[in-house]
């Protein structure tokens, strides 16, 4: 077990050294940091003073290590457009994004996976056939379509949940939280579905599919031929062998869903890391940005190892794989 | 027959509705099966043996249907029964034995998780109980180690053990039937024999009943009482094992008996039948052998033959209609 924690994390490293590559470029060929930092008026040498200060005289092997270097301590130095250090700012935005993000998962999967057995199970009822027209409009329709016409409808039109911001949050040690508040937990309905509903299409519909095929098995018929209930196979059986596959897909959508949340934030103002980064780049503020790509890479990595780990607990063929190597 | 038969079969009609028109895929299939005996049945592939069986257990792949005739089990009716009646004769009174142990079992679920479910189902047992008497039939069929290997999963098994695992959840709620579908064809030829033969003893001991599909003349010679013949969705010649195997009257049957290599040496080139068995949407009027048939005659074109006495076997053929007994 240990193992394979430490090959799949020897595995990530070369990912994320090219990420750390394109980040790192950004600073060497996007805008011109000494130029945005020293303003209108500056004499030669204190150009020179800053450029030597950066370390941009040295080779590019050099200037590259030091930024690996500094980015594993998180380190990623000031952002051009706020003049504080970038690790402070995106820590103080992480919160918001973590918590819309986590309720568009928990809308997606807990709504997703029932519908999606259920299409699966009474394929040729009304209420299924309802639920994949819905799904169609779900993937077909835009996100920032679909933020707009939740705003129109439930803000504009009925008044009820807010159209931006996080509404009221309490502050627990670094941890901003909207959990705790009726405002706060109102503000993220509606963000949470524009995120979710995409996500949400997506595992009902392949849900859907992995049922129809678990169902044609042998082993279910066989389960029923000795007579278990159907409750017993559509949710004991069925289902669990469903879940396998779908696994992956959903723990990969979460990081879409935290990828996505740029343009669900910037459609409700939400004061998450999406909307950092899109403000950032409006300022090429390269430092935030490029810790923003790095963080992000580093969610997949990490999403990657718990979705493999998640299979091992759920799947014995895999875990006899593993048995095989210690000799059982 | 002495004893009032445990299974009868009476005129059974299994049709699909298809979009061209209704495909009739069993045709006033009619036997029965005495408590403790075992029938087998033969026929080419395509002939309805599999369906028959899945008609019995109710097990049909829709839209498949049963469409006339009846169904008994101990005297009692069993094709007009609800779904959820059903379940409880499924597993308790009929067990079933599939073609393929690679693809029956439940491949999250341990082997004893199988059997215990399967057993509490239908019988009024504790967890320790159940897990006691798992233990019990996995030793029952063979399965060394048996106390150990409950808690495996199927694919910790090879082929031949997991069949056995197959076989003893078939029979850990002692149904008074089992339809076993060519329970031996999957499997690698050294060990069909030993699973033929745990299944005949343990039928045996438990004077279980049998329906034994399989395509295996020497199987059949083997472990069957009487011998069921299918061609095209009909039962063409029943009776004892000797008589439909050393003297059949079916001009098809002689046909497939022909075609056996005899056991004590090898044949050059097995005896075909020539041409091929009609698709169920191109069965011909009259005798559905009749293209085939070398013994044909004018009224085997129009006139559909019911079973008829042949002496020591029953057969669906004209030539032993009293009234045509001249042409024999
Ligand atoms: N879903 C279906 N729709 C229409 N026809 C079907 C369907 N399933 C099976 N059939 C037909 O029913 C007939 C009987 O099939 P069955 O599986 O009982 O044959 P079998 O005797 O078991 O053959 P085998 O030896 O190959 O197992 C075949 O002609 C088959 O083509
Ligand atoms: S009824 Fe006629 S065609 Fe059919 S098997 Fe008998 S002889 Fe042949
Ligand atoms: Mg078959």
């Amino acid at each position: 077990m240990f193992a394979f924690i430490l090959s799949r994390l020897l595995q990530a490293l070369p990912v994320m050294l090219v990420v750390a590559l394109i980040a790192f470029a950004m600073f060497a060929y996007v805008g011109d940091p000494v130029s945005i930092m020293l303003g209108q008026d500056f004499t030669e040498a204190q150009r020179d003073a800053l450029v030597r200060d950066l370390g941009l005289d040295q080779p590019f092997f050099v200037q590259f290590a030091r930024f690996v270097g500094n980015a594993v301590q998180g380190e990623f130095g000031l952002s051009y457009r706020l003049s504080r250090p970038v690790a402070e700012l995106i820590a103080e935005r992480a919160p918001a994004t973590l918590e819309l993000a986590s309720c568009a998962a928990a809308i997606a999967l807990f709504v997703g996976v029932p519908m999606g057995v259920f299409t699966g199970l009474y394929r040729r009822s009304w209420l299924s056939r309802f639920f994949l027209t819905f799904s169609l409009i779900g993937v077909s329709l835009p996100t920032f379509l679909i933020g707009i016409l939740l705003i129109l409808i439930f803000s504009v039109w009925l008044g009820w949940l807010p159209s931006f911001g996080r509404g009221e949050v309490v502050q627990i040690g670094a941890w901003s939280t909207g959990f705790l508040t009726g405002a706060g937990l109102k503000a993220l309905v509606l963000p949470s579905i524009t995120l979710g509903l995409f996500q949400l299409t997506l595992i009902m519909r392949l849900v859907r599919a992995e049922m129809l095929e678990v169902l044609r098995t042998d082993y279910i018929k066989f389960a029923r031929a000795r007579g278990l209930a159907d409750r017993t196979v559509n949710f004991g059986h069925a289902l669990k062998n469903t879940l396998v596959p779908v696994i992956t897909i959903a723990g990969l959508q979460f990081g879409s869903i935290i990828a996505f949340a740029i343009v669900t934030e910037t459609v409700f103002q939400w004061p998450g890391m999406g909307l950092l980064f899109i403000q950032s780049v409006g300022a090429a503020d390269i430092p935030v940005m490029a810790a923003y790509l790095m963080l992000i890479a580093l969610v997949f990595v990490a999403i990657n190892l718990v979705v493999d780990l998640l299979y091992f607990a759920v799947d014995p063929r895999l875990r006899a794989d593993r048995g095989a190597v210690r000799g059982t | 027959m002495t004893a009032a038969p445990l299974l009868e079969v009476r005129n059974l009609r299994v049709e699909f509705p298809t979009r061209r028109g209704t495909l009739v895929a069993l045709h006033d299939v009619s036997f029965s099966i005495a408590p403790g005996e075992i029938l087998g049945v033969v026929g080419e592939s395509g002939a309805g043996k599999s369906m028959t069986g899945a008609a019995i257990i109710r097990l049909l792949e829709p839209p498949g249907r049963i469409a006339g005739g009846q169904i008994l089990l101990e005297g009692r009716r069993i094709d007009n029964l609800s779904q959820d009646e059903m379940r409880r004769i499924r597993g308790r009174r009929i067990g079933a034995i599939f073609q393929d142990p690679l693809t029956t079992l439940n491949p999250l679920y341990t082997v004893g998780r199988q059997l215990t479910e399967t057993m509490q189902t239908h019988l009024d047992l504790s967890n320790s109980e159940a897990r006691k008497r798992a233990i019990d039939w996995l030793e029952m069929v063979g399965i060394p180690a048996a106390a150990q290997r409950i808690d495996s999963y199927p694919h910790e098994f090879s082929g031949g053990m997991r069949q056995r695992v197959v076989i003893a959840l078939a029979l850990c709620a002692e149904p008074r039937l089992v339809v076993a579908d060519e329970p031996t064809t999957a499997l690698d030829v050294s060990i069909q024999a030993q699973v033929i033969a745990l299944l005949k003893r343990l039928a045996r001991e438990k004077n279980t009943s049998m329906m034994l599909v399989t395509h295996d003349m020497g199987v059949i010679a083997e472990t069957a009482d009487r011998v069921a013949v299918m061609y095209a969705g009909r039962v063409v010649e029943i009776g004892p094992v000797r008589e439909v195997v050393k003297h059949p009257h079916h001009p098809y049957s002689i046909g497939l008996m022909n075609s056996i290599p005899p056991l004590d040496h090898r044949v050059e080139r097995l005896a075909q039948i020539d041409g091929a068995m009609p698709r169920l949407n191109a069965v011909p009027p009259g005798c559905p052998y009749n293209p085939r048939c070398p013994k044909v005659f004018d009224r085997c074109i129009v006139e559909r033959p019911d079973l008829l006495d042949a002496g020591s076997t029953s057969a669906a053929c004209w030539l032993y209609d009293r009234a045509e007994a001249p042409h024999v």
